[in-house]
């Protein structure tokens, strides 16, 4: 009561208005505008950065061979400038990947929210997410010395480097990824709903598959989109498992490489600035950037369309 | 506690008997000795103060409770005319769902179209040709008197409804798999007057086609749909009488200080 009667008196007639309070104000909005421009900045710098000096490449290699040539040897000497290679090998390999992220993170993510006890989700889900910060390099090097190993034995004539090795282990990789966003967007199906489901008489599981997961819809989508950009922006798995060698090929069984894979490669070498053989990688990077981003739309796309409404 | 149907206008059944019921959220005694009929093709109300146990009292028709863990029940819920304890431990919840349907609180239909929403326990039940579901759908969405404003537009996706229209879809879901008994949990609570209204006179109409227990925190409306009335304080059933009696002449003290508006 004293305080109140305190605060009274000194702010009696001080209705006007404040500079130093707004100076203030002004201050910290530049600060938080400035730390998001900065991303924006970043983004565009990069953008910027790949087109400039795809352009240069794009002066010495028409679009067109670019984009038809079925061979891609700018190293040789017998040079090739065709992305078709690549971006098959990066089709299949990502394909695998999800062949396995998908229905398997989905299947976790619908145990883990519909069906698992507390006890049993508090200790799978630490573990899931120590399976996502297991670094790349090691699922590269599990996937060349383990699991090409164990295919060899059913698919004896499998190669030492395949797309099919490296595949499975990104989406192994992939998994949690999938599991943790699928599981969370279903978790944020409201419990009325699900009652409502089990008023009628439905089980766990058609209340799973009929009510939350159309319900949930929008934040699986994103889960999967963002499965499917983790699967073709990979890079580590399938430089190490899958071989180096670009190969016009839809078989899983052969070695390959992925735009990423390619980009390493050259990143690597020693290869002069400025020459056409440098030039690639920015064409590779742009191309990359490209699929992702078709990626990333159609994932804002579907979540714009299918909006959470419970 | 009284069980006294003096005024009764005329002979019904019982569609199920409470018999000493107890219910408990782990240790939580939450409903205490419990035991009360349900008139068939009747429509009793449960009324109370928030916190007195009548939705749990009302979940424990449909089993509920069953979908969390740590909850218990003690003693008996008879459906007639099986006489079975619905509440036994052989009995499989999920055939108790079957045929005791639920409306709750806030309308909850499901992200599919009207039709799908009518036809989801039907689908539930393994019921797939096509005529038998049209057949169905269109009874329960007439019996919930929504045919005449959704015929067209079946197939929209339910949320573009108003918020009494989807209530009168949760109704119709309810409806459609031809329950024995409805349970509502204050079906009227998120809605505005106009809306209420067009809920409480389906609610009458359902009577003559289903027996009805019906949660509510408004004492108007009770007395309104209801033909009988059963007030609860704290866990306890404290007085269950036909509508009027209890209305007009309360015989226990607490309950006509609830009604009278000097508590609760």
């Amino acid at each position: 009561m004293a305080e109140e009667s305190h605060n009274k008196i000194a702010h009696a007639g001080k209705l006007g208005y404040s500079f130093r309070r707004n100076l203030h104000e002004r201050f910290i909005e530049a600060l938080l505008f400035l730390s998001a421009a900065l991303s924006v900045a970043i983004m565009l710098a990069i953008i910027v950065m790949l087109v400039k000096e795809s352009i240069v490449f794009f002066q010495h290699v028409s679009i067109w061979e670019f984009l038809t040539d079925t061979q891609w040897t700018p190293l040789f000497d017998d040079a090739h400038y065709g992305i078709l290679p690549l971006i098959a090998g990066t089709i299949v390999s990502s394909f695998i990947a999800l062949l396995v992220a998908l229905p398997l993170g989905t299947i976790i993510a619908i145990y883990l929210s519909e069906f698992a006890p507390f006890t049993v989700r508090e200790i799978a889900k630490p573990f899931l997410e120590l399976l996502g910060g297991i670094p790349t390099v090691v699922y590269g090097y599990f996937a060349l010395l383990f699991v090409t190993p164990l295919l060899q034995m059913i698919f004896p004539e499998l190669p030492g480097f395949s797309l099919l090795s490296a595949g499975l282990v990104m989406g192994i990789m992939i998994i949690p990824y999938v599991s943790s966003m699928t599981e969370d967007a279903m978790r944020a199906v409201p419990m009325n709903l699900r009652e409502g489901s089990y008023a009628m008489g439905a089980t766990r599981f058609q209340t799973a598959i009929r009510v939350v997961m159309p319900a949930a819809f929008s934040g699986i989508a994103a889960a999967y989109i963002l499965g499917i950009s983790r699967a073709v922006g990979e890079t580590m798995v399938v430089a190490i498992a899958a071989g180096m060698q670009p190969n016009l090929t839809w078989n899983p069984m052969e070695p390959a490489a992925t735009i990423t894979a390619y980009i390493v490669q050259v990143s690597l070498g020693d290869l002069p600035h400025g020459s056409i053989g440098y030039q690639t990688i920015f064409a590779a990077g742009l191309t990359l950037l490209i699929l992702t981003l078709v990626f990333n739309i159609i994932g804002h796309v579907l979540r714009k369309r299918y909006r959470e409404i419970y | 506690m009284q069980i006294n149907q003096e005024k009764v206008a005329e002979p019904t059944q019982y569609k199920s008997e409470v018999r000493n019921l107890n219910f408990y959220y782990g240790e939580f005694n939450a409903l205490k000795n419990i035991d009360m009929v349900l008139h068939e093709k009747k429509i009793t109300a449960l009324i109370g103060p928030s916190g007195c146990g009548k939705s749990t009292f009302l979940r424990c028709f449909n089993r509920m409770h069953d979908l969390y863990p740590g909850n218990r029940y003690e003693g008996e819920i008879i459906l007639h005319p099986d006489d079975v304890n619905i509440l036994a431990s052989n009995v499989d919840p999920i055939e108790v769902r079957m045929r005791i349907s639920m409306v709750f609180q806030k309308p909850n239909p499901f992200p599919k179209s009207i039709y799908e929403n009518v036809a989801y326990g039907l689908r539930v039940r393994g019921i797939r040709q096509r005529a038998i579901l049209d057949e169905r759908v269109e009874v329960a969405l007439r019996n919930s008197a929504l045919w005449d404003e959704v015929k067209d537009r079946q197939h929209d996706l339910a949320f573009n409804l108003s918020g009494g229209q989807q209530q009168r879809l949760c109704i119709a879901r309810a409806l459609a798999t031809d329950p024995e008994i409805l349970l509502f949990d204050e079906p009227t609570s998120a809605l505005d007057p106009i809306a209420t209204a067009s809920i409480e006179e389906l609610i009458t109409d359902l009577k003559s086609k289903v027996t009805i227990l019906i949660v509510t925190h408004n004492m108007q409306q009770a007395a309104r749909v209801s033909d009988y009335t059963a007030y609860m304080y704290l866990g306890e059933l404290i007085e269950f009488n036909v509508t009027d009696t209890i209305f007009i002449k309360p015989k226990n003290k607490q309950t006509e200080d609830y009604i009278t508006g000097r508590f609760g």
